[in-house]
């Protein structure tokens, strides 16, 4: 229920530096990972849960033709789906700007700019036949903070992926066999958004926080703490302190969040 | 000779029978078939002499006169607010039953209620058509400024205000929390210290959750006490 007496509570919360559900400003709520979720259709899959936020990622592979100045790299596509039963905003149809952004910046971006995936080790024949990729990720529950989630639950999906058997004279693919070779991950980007409420930081908002923001910024970071995608939002501005601040503060969150996957 | 299927208290989903014969009566929630006396909701079951009552576990709330509601304010016209308390109509305060001060011809209504504002108010009439006027008239009834809402079932509303108030005002005294429980299930909280309000928040969900349970107000109790501690305990 989006209100404004709810909102102006969150704030007036925040400022005492308390939230509504009584957790600290940088305190995650309960995650979830279940690996393997759909085990029988999908090639990977995971099912993340960070409180009530629930998304489900999926990976499909196909194998496909390289881009003409790519001769010799596989590809990933990532989608983003918002089922309109998982909140009472998103609706049917084609994919919004919300999902649009998801896909591109959190997921596609973090991925490919981390160098996470190796694309040379995707090709099967060089300039003729590769593997792509594709990443789906479905919103099951949204109470705000789908991005970490859909972020947690596509890594988690690839790291369940099994290659399915590749016959090279038939060119043929037998879903119902997997081979035992993953998918490998060089590195894990972990996306944490952080939302400014009123001069103050918050991680893993829920829906009513976020209905109450001023801005935020989501921070994809890898091991070593470099930055590999920065998604902004909200329509307050953010000065050069306030990003400071916030990529520090993601980046000691993604370090925790890491640990999930080890 | 009349048979008893069920013992009291117990949980039964539609279609059970209850009883064999016609010693026994139907009341709310259940039906004669026959011989038999079936049940036709998910609910407790009350036997009281030969009269077999369910006590619902999940309903949605019907407007009665009397009763106090929360809701918000999705429309205002010249002459009358209109406002959503959970049912299939929206309620109306009308003007002359707006505010306890008087209300100039021609005035600004968003002033006194804006859309999106929550209202704690009366109900006056409800007509055979369903149509329910609201009075804001009364102690006690305003509109909120702060604090949140919370959304609860409307059949465990009667739990969660228990004997006389008794669960209420125990909830009220060990968190100090501000309190108001409307009947249509909407429940309105509001505490100087956010984390007792938290708290305050954790306990009415729990007796939602609980509410068919006997003893309830002695783990509630028990459930506040190591919360915040003895120190505000009800002596």
């Amino acid at each position: 229920m989006s209100n404004g007496i709810v909102t102006s509570h969150i704030i007036n919360l925040i400022d005492k530096d308390s939230r509504l559900d009584g957790r600290k400003l940088d305190q995650f709520r309960d995650i979830k990972i279940e690996y393997g979720v759909s085990a029988k259709s999908a090639e990977g899959s995971a099912l993340v849960k960070i409180g009530k936020t629930e998304v489900v990622a999926g990976i499909k592979m196909e194998v496909g033709e390289p881009y003409p100045d790519r001769l010799d790299e596989g590809t990933i596509i990532a989608n983003v789906e918002l089922l309109p039963l998982s909140s009472g905003e998103f609706e049917s149809g084609p994919p919004t700007i919300k999902s649009i952004e998801l896909a591109r910046s959190v997921v596609d971006r973090g991925l490919r700019e981390s160098k996470a995936i190796d694309f040379k080790k995707l090709t099967i024949k060089k300039g003729e036949k590769v593997w792509t990729i594709l990443i789906d990720a479905y919103s099951i529950n949204d109470d705000g903070n789908l991005a970490d989630a859909i972020g947690l639950a596509t890594l988690a999906a690839i790291k369940d992926a099994k290659f399915p058997k590749y016959d090279e004279k038939e060119e043929k693919i037998d879903y119902k066999e997997k081979t035992k070779k993953g998918i490998e991950l060089k590195e894990l980007p972990i996306p944490v958004t952080v939302l400014k409420i009123k001069n103050k930081f918050i991680l893993d908002p829920t829906l009513d926080e976020e209905n109450a923001m001023g801005a935020r910024l989501t921070v994809t970071t890898v091991e070593d703490g470099r930055i590999c995608a920065l998604q902004k939002g909200g329509i307050s501005p953010l000065t050069p302190e306030d990003t400071e601040k916030i990529i520090e503060l993601a980046t000691k969150k993604g370090k925790e969040l890491r640990k999930l996957f080890k | 000779m009349g048979e008893l299927k069920v013992k009291d208290k117990d949980i039964v989903v539609p279609g059970d029978v209850l009883a064999e014969g016609m010693d026994f009566l139907p009341a709310g929630g259940a039906f004669r078939e026959g011989e038999n006396i079936i049940a036709s909701q998910v609910g407790v079951v009350s036997v009281n002499g030969r009269l077999l009552k369910l006590v619902p576990l999940n309903a949605k709330y019907i407007p009665k006169r009397g009763d106090t509601v929360i809701g918000k304010i999705v429309e205002v016209t010249n002459n009358c607010w209109f406002v959503d308390i959970g049912y299939s109509n929206h309620a109306c305060i009308p003007l002359r039953d707006g505010s306890m001060e008087y209300i100039p011809k021609g005035a600004d209504l968003t002033q006194y209620y804006d859309y999106n504002d929550f209202v704690v108010a009366n109900i006056t009439n409800v007509s055979k058509s369903k149509e329910i006027d609201l009075s804001m008239k009364g102690p006690g009834l305003r509109k909120l400024s702060e604090g949140r809402i919370i959304k609860v079932n409307s059949a465990k509303v009667p739990r969660i205000i228990g004997k006389q108030g008794s669960m209420i005002s125990m909830i009220k005294q060990m968190t100090d929390c501000r309190i108001v429980v409307g009947q249509n299930g909407l429940v309105w909280l509001y505490d100087i210290d956010p984390l007792k309000e938290v708290i305050a928040v954790e306990a009415i969900k729990k007796i939602e959750e609980r509410a068919h349970i006997q003893g309830l107000t002695d783990e509630i109790k028990m459930f506040l006490e190591s919360k915040v501690g003895v120190k505000n305990a009800v002596q």
